[in-house]
C-alpha cells in the first residue's frame, strides 16, 4: 500500500500526469462510480464511528418491548402493554436451557436486581425507529454493528488474501523456474477443491467461532485468484527494459520485485481487492448464518439473517429488512465502484 | 489427442498428492486427537477408542497418513462418527436428490440465461441493456440467503403454491413436487451473474468478422443471432457450466438445508455442524477428484465444437 501512495505522490508532484493522477481524472468522470465511492465511503464512516463507540455502543440493550414494530407502523395491539412483554421474553430465554441447572443462576438474579434500579421494564419502548428484535434490541442499531462486523470481516480477510496472492504471485511470475512449479502445484491443490467446500472443512477442524477465525479462513482460502494474475503481471514485467535497468544498477532481486515492479502492477491488485471485499462479505454473511462464522456475542448480517428467518414467520420483517438492506446497498456501491475502478485503472479493457 | 488425455492425467498425480497432503494436514494435524472432538458427542469411550485405533492416532504420522491413502484408494471411508452409517452408503444414497434438483437447475438456468444474454448483447447500450445489467448488478448483491427465506415464506407458507419443505422416496413425485421450488429459487440466483458473463461472451463474438461477412451477404438478423454468434458464443459458456459442476453439488447446500432435502450439501453441513471428519475427508477428495476430471473433459469438449482449439 504504502508503494502505492509514494506513486501516487510521484504522479502527482511530476510535470506528466502519472499512472494514479490519469485514472483518477478517468475515475472522476464516471459518474456511477463516484456516487458509489460516496456510497462507501460514507459506509466506512458509519463503521469507524461503530468501530471508535461512537454510534451503537448500545445495540446489546434491550431498550424497545420484544419485537417492537417500526415506528412509522405505531405500537404492536398485541404487545401494548410493555410491562407485561418483557417478563414474557425473560421466560423464553429462561426455556433455552432445557432443564439443566444454570450454575451462574444466583449470580445472574443479583445482576438482574441491581439493573432493575436502572432501567425497569415499564420504561421501554412500545416502538423503536426501525422495529426491535426478539429481546427488544433496535434492530437499527444492530444493523450498523452487523455492518461493521461484516465490513471489517471483509476488508481484513481480502487484505490478508491479496497480500498472500502478490506475495506468492511476484515469487513465482518473477523467479520462474522451479519456484514458479512449486506455487503453481499449491494454486492447482487449492482450486481443484471447490471454495465452499474448503472453506467448510476449515471451519470443521478448527471448530472454533469468532471474528478472526472467519478472517483466516477465508483469506487463507481466497487467495488464488489473484496469485493468477499478479504472477501473469510479473511474468510480463520482468523482462521490461525499466527492470533489466533496475538489475544492471545492482538493485536486489527483492528490490525489484516490490518496489520496482509492484506499484506498475499494484492497480491489478486494487482491483481484485475490491472485488474480493465483496466476495468474502457475502460468504461471510453465509458462515454466520450456519453458525459456523462470528461467535455469539457479536452481531453480523449472517446472524442477524439468522434471527430474521425464524421472525419472517411471526410476520416481524423488520430485522430482515434491514440486513437485506444494508447489505444489498453496500455491496451493489461496491460492486459498481470496482467496475469503475477497473475502468479507470486499466481503460484497455472494456 | 490420447498422448494429451495421459499427459493429462499425468498430471494429476502431484495435485493429487498435494490434495491428499491438504486434507490429511486439515483434518489429522489441525483437526487434532478425535478423542477430544468426541467426548461430548459419542458417549461410548469403547466407540471412541475403536476410532482411534483405526486412525491410527498413537502411530506416527508417517503411518496415519498411509492408512488415509489407503483408505482413498479401496474408497472405504469407515462409518460416519456420528451416525454409524458407513461413508461409502452416505453418499450413494445423497448424490440423488442432489442431482435431482441440480442437473433441471443448471439446464433451466442455461437456457434461460443465454437467451437472456443474447438478448441484451443484442440490443447493448439501450435502455433495456442498461436496466437489466443494473438489475443484475442490485439482484447479484441481495444475499442467496434472503432469496430462499422470501420465496419460501412468501411462495410455500403464505401462498401455498409449493410444499415449505419435504422430500419423498418417489423419483417423478421429489422431481415434480418437491424439487420444483428449490429450482425456481436456484434460477432465480444463478440468472444475475451468469447473465453478465455470457453476455460479455456474446458482445466479443458480435464484433467479429464472420459476423459482419453473414450480414454482408444478405442473412437474416435471427439467422446471424441464432446460428453463426450463438454457436461460437456456446463454446465457452458449455466450459463454464461444467466447470461449475462439481462445486454446485455442494454449493447447493443452502438450498438442500432449506428445502429439506438429503443431498451432499446438506449433508457436508450436518458434517461440519457434528465434527463428522470422514464425511468430510470423503467429500473433500472425491469432490477434488471430480473438479480435475471434469476440467479435463472441459477441454476435450472445447476442441471437440472448436476445432481451431490447440490442445497443448
Amino acid at each position: 500500500m504504502s508503494a502505492q501512495a509514494a506513486a501516487f505522490a510521484a504522479g502527482a508532484h511530476a510535470g506528466s500526469r502519472g499512472l494514479w493522477m490519469l485514472a483518477w481524472l478517468r475515475f472522476c468522470r464516471d459518474r456511477v462510480g463516484l456516487v458509489s465511492l460516496i456510497v462507501v465511503a460514507a459506509y466506512f464512516a458509519v463503521v469507524a464511528a461503530s468501530g471508535m463507540g461512537w454510534i451503537a455502543d448500545e445495540w446489546s440493550k434491550e431498550v424497545g418491548v420484544s419485537y417492537a414494530p417500526p415506528g412509522a407502523m405505531g405500537p404492536d395491539a398485541s404487545s401494548a402493554a410493555p410491562a407485561g412483554a418483557a417478563p414474557q421474553a425473560r421466560a423464553e430465554v429462561a426455556q433455552d436451557d432445557s432443564g439443566i441447572a444454570d450454575p451462574i443462576a444466583g449470580e445472574i438474579a443479583e445482576i438482574r436486581k441491581g439493573l432493575a434500579g436502572i432501567s425497569p421494564s415499564e420504561t421501554r419502548a412500545a416502538t423503536l425507529p426501525f422495529g426491535g428484535d426478539k429481546w427488544g434490541r433496535d434492530v437499527l442499531q444492530k444493523a450498523v454493528k452487523g455492518t461493521q462486523t461484516s465490513v471489517l470481516v471483509g476488508l481484513a480477510a481480502a487484505l490478508l488474501a491479496a497480500f498472500l496472492g502478490t506475495l506468492f504471485g511476484a515469487q513465482a511470475g518473477y523467479h520462474g523456474g522451479w519456484v514458479d512449479d512449486f506455487f503453481n502445484w499449491f494454486y492447482s491443490v487449492f482450486t481443484s477443491i471447490p471454495y465452499l467446500l474448503l472453506i467448510l472443512a476449515i471451519a470443521a477442524v478448527l471448530n472454533q467461532k469468532g471474528t478472526g477465525t472467519v478472517i483466516l479462513i477465508l483469506g487463507l482460502t481466497g487467495w488464488t485468484g489473484i496469485f493468477r494474475l499478479v504472477r501473469a503481471e510479473y511474468m510480463k514485467h520482468k523482462v521490461r527494459e525499466y527492470v533489466r535497468a533496475a538489475d544492471v544498477i545492482g538493485a536486489s532481486d527483492a528490490r525489484r520485485m516490490f518496489a520496482h515492479i509492484l506499484p506498475n502492477v499494484s492497480h491489478v491488485v486494487l482491483v481484485q481487492l475490491s472485488l474480493h471485499v465483496v466476495l468474502f462479505i457475502k460468504s461471510e454473511v453465509v458462515l454466520s448464518f450456519l453458525g459456523f462464522g462470528v461467535g455469539v456475542d457479536t452481531v453480523s448480517w449472517g446472524s442477524m439473517l439468522n434471527e430474521a428467518q425464524n421472525e419472517l414467520i411471526l410476520g416481524k420483517w423488520w430485522q430482515l429488512a434491514a440486513a437485506t438492506a444494508a447489505m444489498a446497498v453496500l455491496v451493489t456501491a461496491f460492486s459498481l465502484l470496482t467496475d469503475a475502478l477497473r475502468d479507470a485503472l486499466d481503460p484497455r479493457i472494456k | 489427442m490420447l498422448a494429451y488425455v495421459v499427459r493429462r492425467l499425468w498430471q494429476f498425480v502431484p495435485t493429487m498428492i498435494g490434495v491428499v497432503l491438504l486434507v490429511f494436514f486439515l483434518f489429522s494435524w489441525v483437526g487434532g486427537d478425535p478423542a477430544y472432538l468426541l467426548a461430548g458427542k459419542v458417549s461410548n469411550p469403547e466407540q471412541i477408542e475403536n476410532i482411534r485405533r483405526q486412525l491410527g492416532v498413537d502411530q506416527p504420522y508417517t503411518a496415519q497418513l498411509w492408512i488415509f491413502v489407503k483408505q482413498i484408494a479401496s474408497g472405504d471411508f469407515g462409518a460416519s462418527w456420528s451416525t454409524n452409517e458407513k461413508v461409502s452408503e452416505i453418499l450413494a444414497t445423497r448424490l440423488g436428490p442432489s442431482l435431482t434438483v441440480l442437473v433441471p437447475l443448471l439446464v433451466i438456468s442455461t437456457i434461460l440465461a443465454m437467451a437472456a444474454a443474447m438478448l441484451v448483447a443484442y440490443v447493448r447500450a439501450s435502455i433495456t441493456d442498461r436496466a437489466i445489467m443494473i438489475g443484475c448488478t442490485v439482484g447479484q448483491s441481495i444475499s442467496i440467503l434472503v432469496y430462499i427465506i422470501v420465496s419460501q415464506y412468501v411462495l410455500a407458507y403464505q401462498f401455498g403454491w409449493f410444499p415449505v419443505q419435504g422430500w419423498g422416496n418417489d423419483f417423478s413425485e421429489n422431481l415434480l413436487r418437491y424439487s420444483v421450488l428449490p429450482v425456481i429459487v436456484g434460477v432465480i440466483v444463478s440468472l444475475a451473474p451468469d447473465v453478465r458473463l455470457y453476455r460479455s461472451f456474446f458482445l466479443e463474438e458480435m464484433h467479429q468478422d464472420y459476423v459482419r461477412t453473414a450480414r454482408a451477404k444478405g442473412l437474416s438478423e435471427t439467422r446471424v443471432m441464432w446460428v453463426h454468434v450463438l454457436r461460437n458464443a456456446a463454446i465457452p459458456i458449455v466450459t463454464n457450466v461444467m466447470i461449475q459442476l462439481p462445486g454446485l453439488l455442494v454449493g447447493a447446500f443452502l438450498i438442500e438445508r432449506f428445502f429439506s432435502i438429503p443431498g451432499i450439501g446438506r449433508e457436508v453441513i450436518l458434517a461440519v455442524e457434528r465434527s463428522d471428519f470422514p464425511v468430510l475427508k470423503a467429500v473433500t477428495v472425491y469432490v477434488a477428484i471430480a473438479t480435475m476430471i471434469v476440467n479435463l473433459v472441459a477441454d476435450l469438449l472445447y476442441k471437440a465444437i472448436d476445432p481451431r482449439v490447440e490442445l497443448e
